[in-house]
């Protein structure tokens, strides 16, 4: 039997059973792992959102559209889309702006550019929890050195940073901008430094001074690197949490609350999973829109190039 | 010209250096004020530096917070993570790029389509996955959830296609099978890009905050962001001791980040810019 099997298969066939195999080998350690852990989950959330369920014993029921309904129907839910959005407005241009004004600052040729750049970029790599807990005493309404300078630069009344309800998330995105921009400059940096510095030449020759150099050369070509630091740049803040979470927790009441903070609280702290998977979904529409506006404008980017 | 030069130059350091020094004012004030008495951290007027020092602060909360354990537990968990990470996505990156297998393709759609959908959108099912086999309140279960990401293998992969498949044909005429293949030649070649998914890992584990939050409960388990975050509500006004503690939670990353300084740079821009 055995022998007759194998006159069945002829060398190349048994080749690519065995090229099947190592291949396999080569990709289940990761793609067991990945579909446990992440392709069965995203899955998972899509029927969650349609069903209601506290993790308890007692079996799932079925509600339709029934959690979208509710979150939608949510004052607090309407109010953390709000939060998300004057965030991102509050974040993305400043830092985005700054960043690129790092970057070019950086890209002259100067000693000690590295230090620079170190100072510049270690925000990025300190931890959320380190931050915001400097960043909460620094704000500190009464007597923290942020109202002090802006008392002896003369205003007289100060806002109360986190703990006012207007405030709180200024706070929250001025912090942001600071921790982030140093990551974006590097992106600005690698960008500026792929520019072919023949374009500066043919330039000079031509009379062009460094400002128009600066217009008509280095910001147009950067501007594919600056519509990939927007895209990347507002999912960041649909995404947000952790900064939140340590410097106002939501609050005061729940004017600092995000998508995401909805999300964890439902999930965590009530153990509805409809809803909060209801609330992952919208998220993930969010998302899904920017990246495919993103995929659109790479496609022009590579044409027009 | 020449004096213009100078100028526009005097010009860039004292701009330069004002940024800096924004920048990084906080972390100044992080460490004076961990050095200054509870009491004095909010002194009116201010002080840029401390009348007496009180590095026993440093002692204080050494008592007060099992850190030792809290290092060691971020510590472990940073280093398994990474490791299986790495291994993982360097495999199945050979696998996507020098193997030829019946639905290799659709599997590899499967990591593009789910590429780009963000942690928070399918964290709560995974966390019941994780619970239901057990391994909540474990570090085995934030490992595991950890470990497995689209973001490794597209990484190593991208690196992997530009190592020419005539370098491993010839090695396959020399009689070397696929796995010697890939520990011998792939694998050593591919460092560059192991280096930054390596600084990409750890700092994205060491820092990370949610996910402990949601997976760790026990006390003896948690991390140090965990761990500073539970300090800071239980002393809520030792505003000294808190900056202590932050201090301390820096001091490792601050380590790394200056001796491997070269691969965080080049690891934003290899990862940053993908078109």
């Amino acid at each position: 039997m055995k022998n007759g099997k194998k006159t069945f298969l002829t060398s190349g066939q048994k080749r690519k059973i065995r090229n099947n195999m190592t291949g396999y080998a080569f990709v289940l350690p990761n793609l067991i792992g990945y579909t446990v852990f992440v392709f069965i989950p995203v899955i998972f959330s899509f029927i969650l959102s349609v069903m209601s369920w506290d993790g308890s014993q007692r079996p799932m029921q079925f509600v339709g559209l029934q959690n979208f309904a509710d979150i939608f129907g949510d004052r607090i839910f309407r109010g953390t889309l709000l939060h998300t959005i004057s965030y991102a407005l509050m974040t993305v241009i400043p830092t985005l702006i700054l960043a690129l004004l790092l970057a070019v600052l950086l890209n002259n040729k100067l000693k000690g550019v590295a230090v620079f750049r170190t100072a510049f970029y270690f925000p990025y790599i300190a931890s959320i929890v380190a931050v915001g807990a400097v960043w909460n005493m620094l704000f500190q309404p009464d007597f923290g050195p942020v109202n002090e300078i802006l008392k002896a630069v003369g205003i007289a009344d100060p806002p109360r940073w986190v703990v006012d309800k207007d405030w709180a998330m200024v706070a929250v995105a001025i912090v942001s901008v600071w921790k982030y921009m140093g990551y974006y400059m590097i992106v600005y940096l690698a960008a500026l430094q792929g520019i072919s510095s023949s374009l500066y030449e043919a330039a000079s020759i031509d009379g062009a001074n460094g400002r128009q150099k600066l217009w008509h050369i280095t910001v147009p070509m950067l501007t594919p690197t600056t519509f990939f630091v927007l895209i990347m740049l507002t999912i960041q803040c649909f995404k947000v949490f952790d900064l939140v979470y340590v410097m106002t927790g939501g609050g005061p009441g729940n004017a600092t609350k995000t998508l995401v903070n909805y999300i964890y609280e439902k999930a965590f702290t009530s153990w509805e999973f409809g809803p909060a998977s209801a609330g992952a979904i919208v998220l993930f529409v969010i998302v899904l829109a920017i990246t495919l506006i993103q995929f659109s404008g790479e496609r022009k980017w590579f044409r027009d190039m | 010209m020449s004096t213009k030069r100078k100028v526009t130059k005097i010009v860039l350091y004292v701009l330069l250096i004002c940024l800096a020094v924004t920048m990084l004012v906080p972390f100044y004030w992080m460490v004076i004020s961990s050095l200054k008495l509870n009491k004095d951290v909010f002194s009116i007027p201010m002080r840029w530096w401390p009348e007496t020092m009180h590095p026993e602060n440093y002692r204080v909360i050494w008592e007060k917070l099992p850190l030792v354990t809290f290092f060691k537990n971020t510590a472990k968990l940073t280093l398994i993570t990474t490791i299986v990470q790495l291994c993982t996505s360097c495999l199945a990156a050979y696998g996507f790029t020098k193997c030829r297998f019946v639905g290799r393709d659709v599997i590899f759609l499967m990591y593009v389509t789910t590429i780009a959908v963000p942690w928070q959108v399918y964290m709560v099912p995974q966390f019941i996955l994780v619970s239901k086999m057990g391994l909540n309140d474990t570090h085995l279960g934030l490992i595991l959830m950890q470990a497995f990401s689209a973001f490794g293998v597209f990484l190593i992969r991208q690196f992997y296609i530009s190592i020419p498949d005539e370098l491993c044909e010839a090695a396959r005429i020399d009689g070397l099978n696929e796995f010697g293949i890939f520990c011998k030649i792939v694998f050593p070649l591919g460092k560059p890009a192991m280096a930054t998914l390596t600084i990409f890992t750890f700092t994205n584990v060491w820092n990370d905050f949610m996910g402990p939050l949601i997976y760790l409960k026990t006390k003896e388990l948690k991390t140090v962001q965990l761990g500073i975050r539970m300090f800071i509500s239980q002393y809520g006004a030792d505003y000294a001791w808190i900056m202590a503690a932050s201090v301390c939670s820096l001091i490792p990353i601050v380590i790394v980040f200056l001796s491997c300084q070269r691969f965080f740079v080049e690891g934003v821009a290899a990862s940053g810019i993908k078109g």
